[in-house]
C-alpha cells in the first residue's frame, strides 16, 4: 500500500501514531512538579521539532544519500519565511499559498546555487554553498532590506492589501490560519494533573512532517535513492555505467531544498515574522550537527537529531543557577556550590557546550548516531535470550 | 568496415609519447587482444576508446560515430562498457544493487527523475539482473555488500555489470590480473561463453597469455606507443618481431 513494504507501511504508521500522540507522550511529568521543566509538550517547542525535522530529513536526502555536504542550506529556509510572509501580506492569511510558494522558491533557488556549487565536489562545493549562503544572508540584511526588512524583519502589518481576505474589521491583524482555523488555536485537556495541548499549528506541521518523511522514504526505496547512493560510492563507475551524475546531484540538491523553503514557510507560518539571522551559517550548521547527531543517511535519524537537540536546546537553556541550587541542596553547601560551579557553563547560556561535547561524544563512539546507539541497545536486548539457550531468530531473505 | 575504428591516433604526456599514430579496425562480434610490454601504451589507448583521455590528433570512430569529445556516460549508452584494471564497484551497495544500477541506465539512459517508482516493483528490471547475478554464478551472494567480496568475486560482479548492459563493445583492461588460476579459468570459460553467443565485441588488454591465447580472434602487438603488428593469434605465436619486442621467454 502506498508504494510501500509491509516494514516500511508499519514503520509509517508509527511515526504517524507517535506524531498524533506528541501532545502527550512528551508531557509525562505532573504540572507543577520538580520535573514538569522537562515536559516538551507545549506548542512552541513542538512545532519546532516538526519544523527541522522537515529540514533535516530533506537534508539527509542529499547529505546522507549523496555525500555532498551543503553548508548553505539556511539560506533556504530564510527564502522560504520570506515568500510566506509576502503571501501572508499580499494574498491572505491562510497559509496554503504561503507554503506552496516557499517550497518553490527553495526550489527554485535551490536550482540556481546547485547548478554553480555541483561544478566542483567535496570540500569545495561545501564552501561554494556557504558562500551563497552568507551572500544571500548579507543581502537580505542591507541592500534588499525593501523585500525583507532588513534587521527589522518582516512581519504582517495593518496596512498590508491582503487581496482575498475580507477587510480586517477591528483594526488588529487577523491571525494566521488554514481555511479558517486558526494556528494558535489550542485545546488544553485537563487529565491526572496534566495539562495536554492539542495546538493546530502543531498538527499541520506534525502531519506535514509525516507527509514529507512519506514522501522521502519513498525516495530511499526508489532506483532515484539508489543512484545517489550509488553517487557517494563510486561517482566514476557510475558515469562508466552511461549515468550523468550531475542531474542526480542537482535534482537531490533541488529536492532537499525545496524541503528546506517548506520548513522555512513553516516557521514563519507559525511565528511570522521572518528574520535575516535564520540564513546564517550557524543554522546551516545546525542541520548538519542534525544529521549527524541522529544518523547519516538513516530515515529515522535526522528526526531523531532535530527532536533531540531542540528538545535540549530548550531544556537545557532554560536551567539556571537557581535551579542547579535547587537540585544540589541535599548536598553539603559547600559541596552544592562546587557542584553549581561545574555544572554551570553547560547549561542556561551555555548549552552550546553541551551540544558540542555530546556532538564529539556521538561521532566518536557512535558514528551511526543515536539510530547507531539504539541499535546496538536493541542487540543486547535481543541477544539475552539466546544466551539462555533459545535459538536465535532468523531472517527469511526477503 | 570494423565497428571500432582507431585511425592515426597520437597522445603525449609532456614529453613523452605514449601512442604515436595508432591504427587499429576490430571486426565486429570478434575478441581482439591488445598486448605489450609495460608502459606499451596500452591503457592510454583504452582510457582514449572510453573518453578518459582525447588524442591529441586521430580519430576513434564506434558503429560509425565519433567518440572523442564525449563524456564517458555518453560513451556507455553508445554502447561501450569498460572492465577496469582495479575492480570499480559500488561498494557500500549490495551485490544485486550493483547489477541493478547498470539495468536501469540501459533502461532508463543517462538520467530519469524515478523518485517514486520502487525498485521492488520493477519486475522486469529484477528478473534481468537475477539472470546475470546466476550467469556469473553469484545470485547467493546478492544480499553481500559488494565491498565485502574476494578481489575474484569484485571482478565477476564487475563483469557482470558490464554484461548486463548488454554491450555491443566490452572492453576489458586485464580481466584476470592478480586472480588465482582457478579464478582465471573460470573467467576464461565465462567471456568464451559470452562471445559464443555471437553478440559482442570485445578488446581485450592482458598480459596473461594463456587467457589471450583462448580468446583473442585477432591480436595486436603494441610497443612504445606503436602497433608493431597485428595477426592472428597462431601467426603471432610464431612471430620473430614479437618474440623479440615483447614475447621473449614466455612464448617457449
Amino acid at each position: 500500500m502506498l508504494g510501500l513494504g509491509k516494514k516500511d507501511l508499519r514503520f509509517l504508521l508509527i511515526v504517524l501514531l507517535l506524531t498524533l500522540a506528541a501532545p502527550i507522550l512528551l508531557n509525562p511529568f505532573a504540572e507543577g512538579s520538580a520535573m514538569a521543566q522537562f515536559n516538551a509538550g507545549y506548542p512552541d517547542l513542538m512545532q519546532r521539532i516538526a519544523i527541522f525535522a522537515i529540514f533535516a530529513v530533506g537534508f539527509n536526502i542529499l547529505f546522507g544519500l549523496t555525500g555532498y555536504l551543503s553548508f548553505g542550506h539556511a539560506a533556504f529556509i530564510g527564502i522560504g519565511s520570506y515568500a510566506m510572509v509576502w503571501m501572508l501580506k499580499l494574498l491572505t492569511m491562510n497559509i496554503l499559498p504561503g507554503l506552496i510558494l516557499a517550497t518553490l522558491m527553495g526550489g527554485a533557488f535551490a536550482l540556481l546555487i546547485g547548478y554553480v556549487s555541483l561544478r566542483r565536489s567535496g570540500i569545495y562545493f561545501s564552501i561554494l554553498t556557504l558562500a551563497f549562503a552568507q551572500m544571500s544572508f548579507n543581502m537580505a540584511y542591507s541592500v534588499l532590506t525593501p523585500i525583507t526588512g532588513g534587521e527589522n524583519g518582516l512581519g504582517p502589518a495593518l496596512g498590508d492589501p491582503r487581496i482575498l481576505d475580507a477587510a480586517a474589521a477591528n483594526g488588529t491583524i487577523p491571525e494566521v490560519n488554514l481555511f479558517g482555523l486558526s494556528m494558535r488555536a489550542t485545546y488544553e485537556l485537563d487529565l491526572a494533573g496534566r495539562v495536554f495541548q492539542f495546538n493546530a499549528g502543531y498538527y499541520v506541521c506534525g502531519l506535514l512532517s509525516v507527509l514529507m518523511f512519506y514522501l522521502a522514504l519513498r525516495l530511499f526505496r526508489s532506483p532515484f535513492g539508489m543512484m545517489l547512493r550509488a553517487i557517494k560510492c563510486n561517482q566514476h563507475r557510475l558515469n562508466y555505467t552511461g549515468l550523468h551524475s550531475r542531474p542526480y546531484m542537482l535534482s537531490a540538491f533541488v529536492i532537499s531544498g525545496m524541503y528546506a523553503g517548506l520548513a522555512g514557510g513553516l516557521m514563519a507560518a507559525m511565528d511570522p515574522l521572518a528574520g535575516a539571522d535564520r540564513m546564517q551559517w550557524q543554522a546551516s550548521g545546525e542541520v548538519v550537527l542534525m544529521v549527524i547527531l541522529g544518523g547519516v543517511g538513516t530515515m529515522l535519524g535526522p528526526v531523531l537529531g532535530a527532536g533531540f537537540i531542540k528538545y535540549c536546546e530548550n531544556i537545557f537553556s532554560k536551567i539556571n543557577d537557581h535551579v542547579l541550587h535547587d537540585w544540589f541542596s541535599i548536598f553539603p553547601k559547600w559541596l552544592e556550590n562546587l557542584l553549581v560551579t561545574v555544572v554551570h557553563p553547560f547549561v542556561g547560556q551555555g548549552w552550546h557546550l553541551t551540544l558540542g561535547v555530546l556532538f564529539m561524544l556521538v561521532v566518536i563512539f557512535l558514528p551511526g548516531g543515536l539510530i547507531e546507539g539504539g541499535q546496538r541497545i536493541g542487540r543486547l536486548i535481543r541477544r539475552k535470550p539466546d544466551a539462555k539457550g533459545k535459538a536465535p531468530a532468523t531472517t527469511p531473505a526477503e | 568496415m570494423g565497428i571500432l575504428e582507431v585511425k592515426g591516433v597520437n597522445k603525449r604526456f609532456g614529453g613523452l609519447r605514449a601512442l604515436s599514430d595508432v591504427n587499429l579496425s576490430v571486426q565486429q562480434n570478434t575478441c581482439h587482444a591488445i598486448i605489450g610490454p609495460n608502459g606499451a601504451g596500452k591503457s592510454t589507448l583504452l582510457n582514449c576508446l572510453v573518453g578518459k583521455l582525447i588524442p591529441d590528433t586521430g580519430s576513434v570512430l564506434f558503429d560509425g560515430q565519433s567518440v572523442l569529445g564525449r563524456k564517458p556516460h555518453e560513451i556507455n549508452q553508445m554502447g561501450i562498457s569498460r572492465v577496469f584494471q582495479t575492480p570499480e564497484i559500488f561498494a557500500d551497495l549490495t551485490v544485486l544493487e550493483n547489477v541493478l544500477i547498470p539495468c536501469f541506465a540501459k533502461r532508463d539512459g543517462a538520467y530519469r527523475l524515478h523518485a517514486f517508482e520502487t525498485v521492488a516493483a520493477e519486475r522486469d528490471i529484477l528478473a534481468q539482473a537475477e539472470q546475470m547475478l546466476r550467469d556469473v554464478k553469484m545470485w547467493e551472494k546478492r544480499e553481500m555488500h559488494a565491498g565485502s567480496l574476494s578481489r575474484g568475486d569484485k571482478r565477476r560482479l564487475e563483469m557482470a555489470m558490464c554484461l548486463s548492459q548488454r554491450p555491443k563493445l566490452l572492453l576489458l583492461d586485464e580481466p584476470t590480473a592478480g586472480m588465482a588460476r582457478a579464478d582465471t579459468n573460470n573467467t576464461i570459460d565465462l567471456l568464451k561463453e559470452i562471445k559464443g553467443r555471437g553478440d559482442i565485441t570485445m578488446v581485450i588488454i592482458e598480459h596473461d597469455m594463456h587467457v589471450v591465447f583462448s580468446l583473442a580472434d585477432r591480436i595486436t602487438v603494441l610497443a612504445q606507443g606503436t602497433p608493431l603488428v597485428e595477426d592472428t593469434p597462431d601467426n603471432i605465436k610464431g612471430h620473430p618481431k614479437v618474440k623479440e619486442a615483447y614475447l621473449g621467454e614466455a612464448a617457449h
